[in-house]
This record gives C-alpha cells, sequence and structure tokens, in this order.
C-alpha cells in the first residue's frame, strides 16, 4: 500500500500547474462566466488543452490519449478542480469517443475521433425518452431501413446543451419484437438534418440546458451506425460504465467544500460566525468524513483499473456517494445563504445586494436535483450493485 | 499509487485467516468466553509461536518490523473470528508504549516476553471520572526514596484481569485535566498494594478495576521522561484506534456476508427474502457503508505511515465513521435476520457487541467527531 507521489509525478503536477496557470487567464474565466459568450469560450478553453495534448485522459494513446498513470490522472483532476477549472463537456470526450474507439469501424474512427478531441463538434446524448427514463430499454424512438439510410421518428428528452450540438448520438429501436433490449441500435445523426426540432426545457433552476429533440422523419445513412444493428444496447452499457467512473465528482466536491467553509466563516448569526456553531461544524464534517473516504474509494476503483482491471458495479457506489455528497454540499451553500438563498439572476453587485453567493447557490442547489436522477437514478444503481455485487 | 499488500503481508493475513478458520469457530469461542480467564492460554502461545506476537516490533528486540499495514491484516483477520485473546491490549498497547517509549532497558527486558508469549500485558488509563479524555488523571505518583509510590484507581482495564504486568498513567505534576505532569509507570501486578477487581464484558472481555494505594515502583520502571506523557499515550492511542477499526473492518464484513447468505436462503411468501428491493437497498447500503468505511482505514493507513500532519485528523475521522456505519451494519444485520437475529445462540448479535465495544473504546463517534472538527474548523 502506497499513496505517495514519486519524484516524477512532483514533476508531473510542476508542469500541470504551470499550464493551468498560463492558459487557464483572466480573460477566458471572464468569457465563461458570461452566458452570451458561454459556448465559444468552452471550445476555446477545450481547445487549449488539446493544443497541450490533455484533452482525453482516459482514451487510449493510439487514439489520442495521454497514457497517463492513475496517480498522475488524480493529479490532473485534483490540480484542474482545486482552480475551480469546469470538467469538459462530457458528451463527446468521456460518452461517445470512447464508445466510437471501442466499437466503431475505422472509417468512423477517421471521422469522429479527430473533431471530438479538438472539439470542432460539439455532441449530445439523445438516449432517455419521454416514456423510457430509468427503464431506458422500453425507448421507442423507431429506425426503419430503407437502402442505405435509417429513417429515424420519436423524440428524446432531457438532451443537455441540445441548442449548441452539431451532433446528438442516439439509441433507437431498430426491431420491435424478441427482448426489448435486443432491437436497439447505435446511431450517430447530423443535428443540421431535415427533420430535427429542438425544443427548450426550462428547469428549476431558472436556466436552459436541457432540451427535448424531436426527430420527424430524418434520414440517417447507415454508415453512421456504431457496430451491429441491434445491438446498440451493449454498447450503451459500456458507455454507461464510462460515465459512471468520473460522476462521483470528489475533486469537485472538494473544492466546493472548501468554499463552504471559506463562506462559513464570513457568513455571522448572532455575532458568532457559522464555522465556530457546533450544529453547523457537525453538518461539514458528516460530509467532509464521507468525502474524505469517497476520495479513497475512487482511488482504489481506479488502482483496479490500472491494474487492467474493469471498474465494475463499484462506479455505481461512486455514482451514489458522490452525488448524494454534492447535493449535501449544495444544502450547505444554501443555509449559509439564509435569506438570500431565494435572489434571482441579476446585475446587481454584491456590494448593491447585500450579499455574495445567493443566486449561484440557488442555481447549483435546484440544478443540483438531476445528478441523483441522471446517469441512471440512484435508486437505479442501487438495483445494479443488488444485482451484480451482492447476487441478488 | 497501489493498494497492494506484499508477498509477506498476504502471507501474515492468511496465516491469520486460516487459523481463526480452523481453530476458531462460534463454539469454540463460547467456550473461552465462558472459562475463567476469559482468553486461551494455548492459543496465546500458538499465537506466539506462528509470530503474530512479533508483528510490530522492532527486529533489534526479536520483532517482525511490521507497518500499520500488518497489524491492520492481523487485525482485521482476528476481528472476523471475534477473537478474545488480548492482542490489543498486550501487542499493540503495551507493547506499543514500550516500543515507543524510548525506554531501552524496559524493551530489552519486556519486548522479548511479549514477542515469545510469556508476558501478558495492560495499559491502565482509564478513571471513572475520566470518560474518553486521557489526560483526566487523578492517580498520582510522588517521588519515594530512589523511586516513587503510586496511588488511585484505574478502571475497565483491557485484560486487567490476566496481565501480570501494566502501565499505569498516573499524574506526577499539575492538575486534573492538564495535559502536562502525567507519568507511565512499568507496575507488576503482584507488586504490593495492588488489587485487582475483575468483570466480565458483553463482548467476551474480562475487564479489571485496579487500584493502588502506595505501590512502590523503582525510577527505572518510568517510560520516557517525567511529565511528558501524553505525546506517547497519544501516538500510542492513535495506532490503538486503527488497530480497532481495521478489527471493525472484520467485524462489518462477516455480518454483511452473513446477512446476505441469510437474505439468499430465508424464505416468506413463496420467495427468498432477498428478492425484495426494500431489503435489496438496504444490503446495499450497509455493502458502501462497509466500502467507505474501508477507504477511510486504508486513508487512515496510508497517512500514518507517510507521517502525514493530516493523520491525526484522519484518524478521528474513522472512528466518526467506524461508529456509524458498524451501527448501521450491525442494526441492519439483526433487522434482516429477523427474531433469530435477538438469539443469544447465533453470533450475529456478538459481532453487533463486540463493534458496540470497539466503539466505546477510545472514544465514541461524538467525541472523535467534535476532535475532527477542533482540528479541522479552527
Amino acid at each position: 500500500m502506497d499513496i505517495s507521489f514519486s519524484p516524477e509525478d512532483l514533476a508531473f503536477r510542476d508542469e500541470v500547474r504551470a499550464f493551468f496557470d498560463q492558459a487557464y487567464d483572466a480573460d477566458l474565466q471572464a468569457r465563461l462566466a458570461d452566458k452570451a459568450s458561454f459556448k465559444e469560450a468552452v471550445i476555446d478553453w477545450q481547445k487549449r488543452l488539446y493544443a497541450q495534448g490533455w484533452i482525453a485522459p482516459n482514451w487510449p494513446v493510439e487514439y489520442g490519449g495521454t497514457g497517463w498513470s492513475s496517480t498522475q490522472k488524480y493529479i490532473f483532476e485534483t490540480e484542474r478542480s482545486s482552480r475551480g477549472i469546469r470538467d469538459v463537456v462530457p458528451f463527446g470526450l468521456q460518452m461517445v469517443g470512447p464508445v466510437i474507439y471501442a466499437f466503431g469501424n475505422d472509417e468512423q474512427k477517421e471521422r469522429f475521433l479527430p473533431r471530438i478531441l479538438s472539439s470542432d463538434d460539439w455532441w449530445c446524448q439523445g438516449y432517455s425518452e419521454p416514456g423510457a427514463g430509468s427503464d431506458l430499454a422500453s425507448l421507442k424512438t423507431k429506425a426503419v431501413l430503407e437502402g442505405d439510410e435509417y429513417v429515424v421518428n420519436g423524440a428524446k428528452i432531457w438532451t443537455t446543451y441540445a441548442q449548441y450540438a452539431d451532433w446528438i448520438f442516439c439509441l433507437v429501436r431498430s426491431n420491435s419484437e424478441g427482448k426489448k433490449q435486443e432491437g436497439i441500435s447505435f446511431l450517430l445523426i447530423d443535428m443540421k438534418s431535415p427533420g430535427i426540432k429542438v425544443n427548450p426545457i426550462h428547469t428549476i433552476d431558472n436556466h436552459h440546458s436541457l432540451n427535448e429533440v424531436e426527430f420527424n422523419d430524418v434520414r440517417v445513412p447507415v454508415a453512421n451506425r456504431i457496430g451491429e444493428e441491434n445491438k446498440g444496447w451493449t454498447y450503451a452499457k459500456a458507455l454507461l460504465a464510462h460515465e459512471r467512473t468520473t460522476i462521483a465528482g470528489v475533486a469537485d466536491s472538494k473544492r466546493a467544500f472548501d468554499e463552504v467553509c471559506r463562506r462559513a466563516a464570513l457568513e455571522v448569526n448572532a455575532g458568532k460566525r457559522l464555522i465556530d456553531d457546533p450544529l453547523f461544524r457537525k453538518r461539514l464534517s458528516d460530509i467532509e468524513i464521507e468525502l474524505m473516504a469517497l476520495e479513497f474509494t475512487e482511488l482504489r476503483v481506479l488502482a483496479t483499473v490500472a491494474s487492467g482491471g474493469a471498474p465494475g458495479a463499484e462506479s455505481s457506489l461512486l455514482k451514489i456517494k458522490g452525488t448524494e455528497l454534492q447535493q449535501a454540499i449544495q444544502s450547505l451553500n444554501m443555509e449559509l445563504a439564509g435569506y438570500y438563498q431565494g435572489v434571482l439572476d441579476n446585475n446587481l453587485s454584491a456590494e448593491q445586494l447585500g450579499h455574495e453567493f445567493g443566486s449561484d447557490a440557488r442555481q447549483s442547489f435546484m440544478y443540483g436535483r438531476a445528478a441523483t436522477v441522471y446517469g441512471g437514478s440512484n435508486e437505479i444503481q442501487k438495483n445494479i450493485i443488488a444485482k451484480a455485487v451482492l447476487g441478488l | 499509487m497501489n493498494f497492494d499488500f506484499t508477498e509477506e503481508q498476504s502471507m501474515l493475513r492468511d496465516s491469520v485467516a486460516r487459523y481463526v478458520q480452523d481453530n476458531y469457530d462460534f463454539e469454540a469461542r463460547r467456550a473461552i468466553a465462558e472459562s475463567t480467564e476469559g482468553m486461551s492460554r494455548e492459543h496465546w502461545q500458538n499465537f506466539a509461536e506462528l509470530g503474530w506476537l512479533s508483528v510490530p516490533f522492532a527486529e533489534e528486540h526479536g520483532g517482525f518490523g511490521g507497518s500499520t499495514v500488518d497489524t491492520m491484516l492481523v487485525m482485521e483477520e482476528l476481528g472476523k473470528g471475534l477473537v478474545l485473546e488480548p492482542y490489543l491490549a498486550t501487542v499493540v498497547l503495551f507493547g506499543g508504549l514500550l516500543q515507543r517509549s524510548g525506554n531501552s532497558a524496559l524493551q530489552a527486558e519486556f519486548i522479548p516476553k511479549i514477542i515469545d508469549g510469556t508476558c501478558l500485558g495492560a495499559f491502565a488509563y482509564l478513571e471513572r471520572q475520566s470518560r474518553f479524555e486521557l489526560n483526566d488523571v487523578q492517580s498520582h505518583a510522588t517521588a519515594s526514596g530512589d523511586g516513587y509510590s503510586i496511588s488511585g484507581e484505574k478502571v475497565l482495564v483491557f485484560n486487567g484481569a490476566n496481565a501480570d504486568h501494566l502501565i499505569v498513567s498516573a499524574r506526577t505534576a499539575g492538575e486534573q485535566f492538564d495535559q502536562q505532569g502525567i507519568s507511565l509507570f512499568l507496575v507488576p501486578i503482584d507488586a504490593e498494594g495492588v488489587t485487582v477487581t475483575s468483570y466480565g464484558m458483553m463482548d467476551g472481555q474480562r475487564v479489571a478495576n485496579i487500584s493502588f494505594d502506595k505501590v512502590a515502583v523503582p525510577s527505572t520502571s518510568l517510560l520516557g521522561l517525567e511529565g511528558e506523557a501524553m505525546a506517547l499515550i497519544e501516538a500510542v492511542v492513535q495506532h490503538a484506534n486503527v488497530a480497532l477499526a481495521s478489527e471493525a473492518i472484520g467485524i462489518m464484513g462477516q455480518l454483511n456476508a452473513k446477512t446476505l447468505d441469510y437474505a439468499k436462503t430465508r424464505k416468506q411468501f413463496g420467495v427468498t427474502i432477498g428478492s425484495f428491493q426494500a431489503l435489496q437497498h438496504r444490503m446495499v447500503d450497509t455493502f458502501m457503508a462497509y466500502e467507505q468505511s474501508k477507504s477511510l482505514l486504508y486513508r487512515a493507513v496510508c497517512e500514518l505511515e507517510d507521517q502525514a500532519d493530516s493523520a491525526a485528523a484522519t484518524v478521528h475521522a474513522l472512528m466518526v465513521m467506524i461508529d456509524r456505519s458498524g451501527k448501521l451494519i450491525f442494526s441492519e444485520a439483526i433487522q434482516l435476520h429477523g427474531g433469530m437475529g435477538l438469539t443469544d445462540e447465533l453470533d450475529i448479535g456478538h459481532y453487533a457487541k463486540r463493534l458496540m465495544m470497539i466503539n466505546t473504546t477510545f472514544g465514541n463517534g461524538d467525541f472523535h467527531q467534535a476532535a475532527f472538527n477542533a482540528l479541522r474548523y479552527a
């Protein structure tokens, strides 16, 4: 058992720090914070990571990965999050990319992977449907083969950033007979195709990131199907496992937790700092202790992966605990904001308003409810553990 | 970065696991628990011959030179079998204090005897008023001739009824709660003025209240510097907490495994109860609690090995989590076993009772959480 950093690891950490200090500059941060320039700023940032060769640490080297050890990945993640730098948009780099290099043909790899790495294509995910949530395999969006094209009809929902996307990867029903998992195909669909319509969904955080995507006689070349027809479920399951290893978000939660501690030293009640209040301190350590454990649970899973093992149902544990902690931290932020937790977005300065973070706390708390729902709800994750780990 | 064990460590763990499996089943344990001494000297000699009693000691004293990892592995396996023999009291506490005391004469005399199984030791630190505060010491030692005279009372001394030697904390200066002024003395149990009153605990241990009435000891029996013992005590207790957490991990793993087995075989309404989602999710919760506790144990062990500044807070965090997870896991184990979970015949309740004792030995969850908060949110 050894978690100490080698001199090489420490040199790597210095290299990462130097890069972030230089590349994540004040101008970029300002553009990321502004809704009007958000998309371009995200792409700009990802292109800087790409130019550095660090855009896809988890990909195999032959497809553009970094070849880092799990310790190096851990260092990179920790340094990233400790600066409050957002993770890359996951849909291309962490979701469809791995499916394409694992199950796509050479032509698909050549066509799509470079543009995912360079962020020239913005991807979104077409899994859930109005009638298919946790029971994803019951999806009904239909793909009928006509010549060398599929004709797609139906609707996808909860599609994050569909309004920005160039491409969508979809699970579609190509066969309605037999087991519902066995008639599903995995299609890559150009968002500019005729017949696609994006309808915004406004969420309880008073923002717009989710959408419904309608497909009306959308024609998709067979060449855009990943792997075999009706085998899409297998590919999607592999992808879901991939999604869940990054979903714990430990490094980001550590940063968010430190911010809560900083704020708790500034918020005063009856002349007493909240960080000195025994009840509030108990709430802090209830979270921090779980987070300290989860960091090592994640390292244990990473170490298993590094030595050739597969991230199995343990990633369900990471998802459940990680999202519970994210929400617990968001709740503490709301407690700290007091009355200000209700403040809507506005153009007032903290000085004019009288408070620094009420609106942010509200937004992340409200949208944060999604975390225990998406990526397979936490109850579904418990079913997975019960079946796969406990053998029930 | 890796969480692998060395070949030597795996062999040590397997040796303990095999012995417990072959020689320490639940009925054998019950017989030992019901015996007068509440432990088996035959097992203890076997532990010595298998080398387990030498694990944490330096090679110069004939020890194995093991690390925190080695002790963790031994304690986890002992926990699985609810082993009653005083490994914690003799090796981790009594031996740990000697090892870290810097008193080479006492080390040379006693560590080899611990290793060969001929010395059973105990650490007498707790007093009836002191609850979880190690520095709340009223027993006192005054200079007398070329030595000291110790008076006072210690309670709940683990292995106090069987030990042949004690290490006793006593005040040589200062007031009741002072950190400074506490000293440690090695006292033979048969010294004049020592009175031992033993009684049993719910986890099968025999403990003792031990009173000291002007017990005369030579100055050579002082461990470390006079009045400076708190740092030594805290360091050893930190390691003892990690050892207890390791034992708890062994127990929690057994409780989860046994409960899962039961859920897969027990039938109600014509199906196994493990097919009910309400129960499945509870077993997932206990699985997660176990894995999280294990992760925090690994973290504490790694930080102690690296002598990281954060280690003290991490050990407190670990003991908070062991307290919470332990209560969750034994409560669910009893609940899922239904009426059977309440019977003395089944081992489930006995695992529960040992977990409960572990979680009060050096402070309960609330105590450790307050200590963690004081370190982290200053």
